[in-house]
């Protein structure tokens, strides 16, 4: 073990960072997959149906499965979509959705953080990659040159800027009482209490958004099957719907690990349980804001698109603006 | 905002719903490995019966094709003739065709039947890709002489056909615990039967 800690220590910064991320690649990809199966599990039960079963034991193999499946199939192109763009699309959402782990942190040794970069300004560089992301989607929507996918980029565009709005707001609530931007000094400053308690309202304010930014149920105007088909990707198939398919997941893992080290305490064991291992606290907090992700998709119908706009604007602005004042006065007034 | 904390308590309850649904038992019948109970007397797949002798019960009537509601019998009959004699009585079914795509399974045909020739077995799985397949003719229908003669549905022992022919194979699902009185329809039938013979 200190061998390897020694050789990895000699070898060169980019030849560190590429194993980093292929493991993380790695990681990502594979809890992804069993998120999914998770998911349609959890649907299933709420539903009173047993889930998918059949692909191995318990239904394993099914990602396996799922992945064989979009492998082989046929790759279209609409006659009326802009191909350079139409193919492009699905690669933006998948790139950004993956970049972002280059700033998560997953947890802590020694001193030395499990990430591919610490770098300072953590939480900026974050949202300003995720805030990418859409373009994915509305370029994917727009280039399918048909309406209902073009429709569901509109909607997607409007909704996202909505709601990052209220989104930011929220960490900036944080970011107040963590003093930092750095996301291991935020989880660092979490050591005595975690924020969801001090910021339970801008906890709040952040769940919400987080499903509309991840386009999820009850927020899932962008693909609402009932009115557009499948929304943004209506045209896509094969491999390319995939990619926005795991685009979507993966992005819906980001925002539970933001979750995780904004409000949850990150790596921070609860009530001094420290001989369980930071890194899996860290998991079983992302796995718990991951269930209630799905228990949320089982509950809750589809907003109407309108409400979901005055909601974003009237109700969740002003509350995540009263929010920062608030925690900004009292941070201010305490000295 | 009395409203508005009623939607919260709303929104909680449909939270709380989801969850211990999560617990429950599931209803679902993994079909191909579990298969469901079904009513001793349930209404599948038809089958052409013989007699002890192996001579075919049926004898081209077409009482049966014009009992049934969704025209989905095809009768034509012939004579028997003394050196190819396919049934005890005068005429037999040259051509016995049954389109289970239009056959609503109620069983009218088996009790028109004179000779209980044609019966119902609780066989349900027929399921093809092809259109054409649905039309059973007397290959199909009928039980091979090695099959035995299939067994009228108020001859079977608790309305449980032990001795399903060829066509219906499958094994039947049914359990004789059911606690279904299936006999009394069939006793009925033959007493009523007997009296109007004579
Ligand atoms: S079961 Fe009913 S519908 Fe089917 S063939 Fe017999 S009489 Fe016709
Ligand atoms: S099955 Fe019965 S009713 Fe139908 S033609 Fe034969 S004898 Fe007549």
């Amino acid at each position: 073990m200190d061998a390897l800690v020694a050789t990895l220590n000699a070898a060169p910064l980019w030849l560190v960072i590429l194993i980093k991320s292929a493991l993380l690649l790695l990681v990502v990809v594979t809890t992804f997959a069993y998120a999914m199966l998770f998911e349609r599990k959890i649907l299933g039960w709420m539903q009173l149906r047993p889930g998918p079963n059949r692909v191995g034991p318990w239904g394993l193999l099914q990602p396996a499965a799922d992945a064989a499946k979009l492998i082989l199939k046929e790759d279209l192109t609409p006659k009326t979509a802009d191909p350079l763009i139409y193919r492009l699309a699905p690669f933006i959402s998948l790139i950004t959705a993956f970049a972002v782990y280059a700033v998560i942190p997953f947890g802590e040794n020694n001193g030395s953080l499990w990430a591919i970069g610490d770098v300072n300004a953590g939480i900026l560089l974050l949202m300003a990659i995720s805030s990418i992301g859409v373009y994915g989607i509305s370029l994917g929507g727009w280039a399918s040159g048909s309406k209902y996918p073009l429709l569901g980029s509109v909607r997607a565009t409007a909704q996202m800027i909505s709601y990052e709005l209220s989104m930011s707001m929220s960490f900036v609530g944080v970011l107040i009482l963590a003093g930092t931007t750095s996301l291991a000094g935020i989880v660092h400053a979490q050591a005595s209490m975690w924020f969801f308690i001090p910021q339970c309202f801008g906890f709040l304010i952040y769940v919400i958004t987080a499903v509309a930014e991840t386009n999820r149920t009850p927020f899932d105007l962008v693909e609402a099957e009932t009115e557009l088909v499948g929304g943004f990707h209506t045209e896509y198939s094969g491999l390319r719907f995939g990619s926005f398919f795991i685009a979507e997941y993966v992005n819906m893992l980001t925002v539970a690990c933001i979750a995780t080290l904004l409000f949850l305490g990150g790596w921070n064991a609860p009530f001094g349980l420290t001989m369980i291992p930071g890194i899996l606290w860290f998991v079983m907090k992302v796995g718990a804001f991951l269930f209630f992700y799905m228990w949320l998709r089982a509950t809750l119908p589809r907003f109407r698109y309108d409400r979901l706009m005055a909601f974003g604007w009237k109700i969740l602005l002003p509350a995540a603006t009263l929010n920062l004042i608030i925690t900004a006065l009292i941070v201010a007034l305490r000295g | 905002m009395r409203k508005h904390l009623g939607n919260v308590g709303a929104l909680l309850r449909g939270f709380s719903i989801t969850f211990s649904y999560m617990f429950k038992k599931r209803p679902t019948i993994e079909y191909p490995s579990v298969k469901k109970k079904h009513a001793p007397r349930f209404h599948g797949l038809h089958e052409l019966r013989r007699y002890a002798d192996t001579k075919e019960r049926c004898i081209g009537c077409e009482l049966c094709s014009s009992a049934c509601p969704a025209n989905a019998i095809t009768v034509i009959g012939a004579e028997n003739s003394p050196d190819d004699r396919h049934s005890p009585g005068e005429r037999f079914a040259a051509r016995y065709e049954i389109d289970e795509l239009r056959c609503i399974f109620c069983g009218l045909c088996e009790e028109a039947c004179p000779t209980d020739a044609i019966v119902l077995t609780p066989r349900f799985e027929m399921a093809d890709f092809r259109r054409g397949s649905f039309v059973y003719s007397k290959d199909r229908l009928l039980v091979p002489p090695e099959a035995g003669v299939g067994l009228a549905p108020d001859e079977r022992p608790n309305g449980i056909p032990s001795d399903l022919g060829m066509v219906a194979q499958v094994k039947s699902t049914m359990e004789s615990d059911t606690g279904y009185d299936a006999t009394n329809r069939g006793i009925i039938l033959k007493t009523q039967r007997r009296g109007l013979a004579g």
